[in-house]
């Protein structure tokens, strides 16, 4: 899968489960793709390089969510 | 102080050291200011801090927010976003991050090292430091989001230091301090921890794993670090060959003029050195002798407690045919109780570069990533879909040194292509022997 597709189908999936969630684990994101973890983790690395993706942490357990999204997001964010 | 604090005040009246007389010391320190530190975040954050944990005992419940998005750019672990929930009342702990610094190997600092690190959290956070974390890593305890980028560049820029783990990504290795100063040790610890560590630097800062995964290098089976225990991967010290004994260092023990365990024990009298009672009765596989003044091991019943030697360090050493074992799957209780490590393999020699070694890791963490529910340790998988699973993944064959306590977990399983004959059976000739 091009890098742009991938782009794609993460964003699209990602924004029709807003509603019920803002943070996804690795494992998601890897099925969504439809990949093995190794290959999907050079998408999500380079996704979360160019700012589609940010990474949240509980400090034991790490998840991914689009940017500003989440109950978060809006209070931590420096305005 | 800014706050009351009767509550916590009674922590500091117990016979033992109190953290909240440290905070209250670092507190004055802080608004006293001697050194005209510039300070970068609120100069009251400790005495915040007192307050808001007052107020947690008060109500019972705690004050601060889960987790958080703050990190350093790049980097998914090293940072745990945390923020208060009464940031009015308490704007010195508004934001309180904790960062997570990678330690040295063997914890070896040098004080021109402590000194650089105490300055740049006294200037750029709360000063609270907790050394180590559980996992080994320098913890530096409150700081604000924008001092994140600037500490970061400090550590990695000036000091030659790098952020550790945390989240779902392999945690700092934590090693013990090895051949540098111990005799023991059956490989260079620091080397192979090292090693791995920029290795896995990818595994190290960009979370992809089911939940954390930590490395930890022992040097001997005495688990200075405790790997066996603590890490889901260890790294445990050992030797083929023999014991190597001397037996006039054994006599020299036995007549009295080498004190026992190198004198750990000569705070009181424990009476003369008894080697039947003290070393060979206490073998747990009973392979050790001492007959006609001569000490006889029998190494193939040998499972490397360290008792002897440690008893006897002059007299008795580990073997020349050294490398490591390597364990998996120890975890703490968070599901299902605590786990030990288990074998998986029982030797392999500790040689740059590694390649073994690193073989075994990516087959390890291929099987986790794919079949690993989320939030699941390795150790939870193993039980899940069992040892022999893994052993099939990483193409080991299982021996006896596999199975810990025969047919009371018989999790080695023979299959159908290796029983000769396979299931298939001549049920005829079977019912000539037995009826129905």
């Amino acid at each position: 899968m091009e890098y742009e597709e991938a782009k794609e189908k993460i964003i699209t999936e990602l924004t029709k489960k807003l509603k019920s969630k803002s943070k996804f684990y690795f494992n998601d994101l890897s099925k969504i793709l439809d990949m093995k973890p190794r290959e999907a983790k050079k998408i999500v690395n380079k996704l979360v390089q160019e700012s589609v993706l940010e990474y949240w942490s509980s400090g034991s357990t790490s998840m991914y969510g689009l940017p500003g999204t989440g109950k978060q997001a809006g209070a931590e964010h420096e305005d | 102080m800014k706050h009351a604090t009767p509550l916590i005040d009674q922590l500091e009246t117990g016979p033992w050291p109190s953290f909240v007389s440290d905070m209250k010391h670092q507190a004055e320190k802080r608004a006293k200011n001697e050194e005209n530190i510039e300070f970068q975040i609120p100069q009251d954050v400790v005495e915040d801090l007192l307050g808001i944990l007052e107020l947690s005992f008060n109500d019972g419940t705690t004050h601060w927010k889960h987790g958080g998005i703050v990190g350093v750019f790049g980097y998914g672990g090293g940072v745990i976003g945390r923020y208060c929930d009464q940031p009015g009342n308490f704007p010195g702990v508004a934001h309180f991050h904790t960062m997570r610094v990678a330690q040295p190997g063997g914890k070896f600092y040098t004080s021109k090292y402590l000194k650089e690190i105490c300055d740049l959290w006294d200037l750029r956070g709360s000063g609270i430091t907790n050394m180590h974390g559980s996992t080994g890593d320098i913890i530096f305890l409150g700081t604000t989001t924008p001092q994140l980028e600037e500490i970061f560049f400090e550590l990695t820029h000036n000091m030659n230091q790098d952020l550790g783990g945390s989240g779902s990504n392999l945690r700092t290795p934590a090693d013990c301090i090895g051949q540098a100063r111990c005799e023991y040790a059956c490989y260079d610890t620091q080397a192979l921890c090292y090693d791995l560590t920029q290795e896995y630097q990818d595994e190290l800062h960009r979370p992809a794993f089911p939940y954390k995964f930590k490395f930890k290098f022992d040097g001997c089976p005495n688990g200075c670090v405790a790997s066996i225990a603590r890490a889901d991967m260890s790294f445990i010290g050992t030797w083929k060959d023999d014991i190597k004994v001397d037996q006039e260092a054994v006599a020299a023990y036995v007549g009295g003029e080498f004190a026992p365990n190198a004198g750990a024990h000569s705070g009181r009298d424990w009476g003369a050195f008894d080697i039947q009672k003290e070393v060979v009765a206490l073998c747990p596989s009973e392979c050790i002798k001492y007959e006609d003044g001569k000490l006889a091991i029998n190494n193939r019943e040998c499972v490397r407690c360290m008792h002897c030697i440690n008893v006897m360090p002059r007299a008795l050493r580990i073997g020349d045919e050294r490398g490591l074992s390597i364990l998996a799957g120890a975890k703490a209780p968070i599901l299902d109780g605590a786990q030990m490590g288990s074998l998986v393999v029982p030797f392999v020699k500790a040689e740059e570069p590694y390649d073994e070694i690193k073989e075994i890791v990516e087959g390890i963490w291929d099987w986790w990533m794919e079949e690993g529910k989320n939030r699941e340790r390795l150790g939870e998988l193993m039980k899940r879909q069992g040892l022999q699973k893994l052993l099939e993944v990483l193409n080991i064959k299982p021996d006896a040194r596999h199975v810990q306590e025969p047919r009371s977990n018989p999790y080695i399983f023979w299959k159908e292509d290796e029983v000769e004959g396979g299931w298939e059976r001549d049920i005829d000739e079977y019912r000539k022997h037995h009826q129905r």
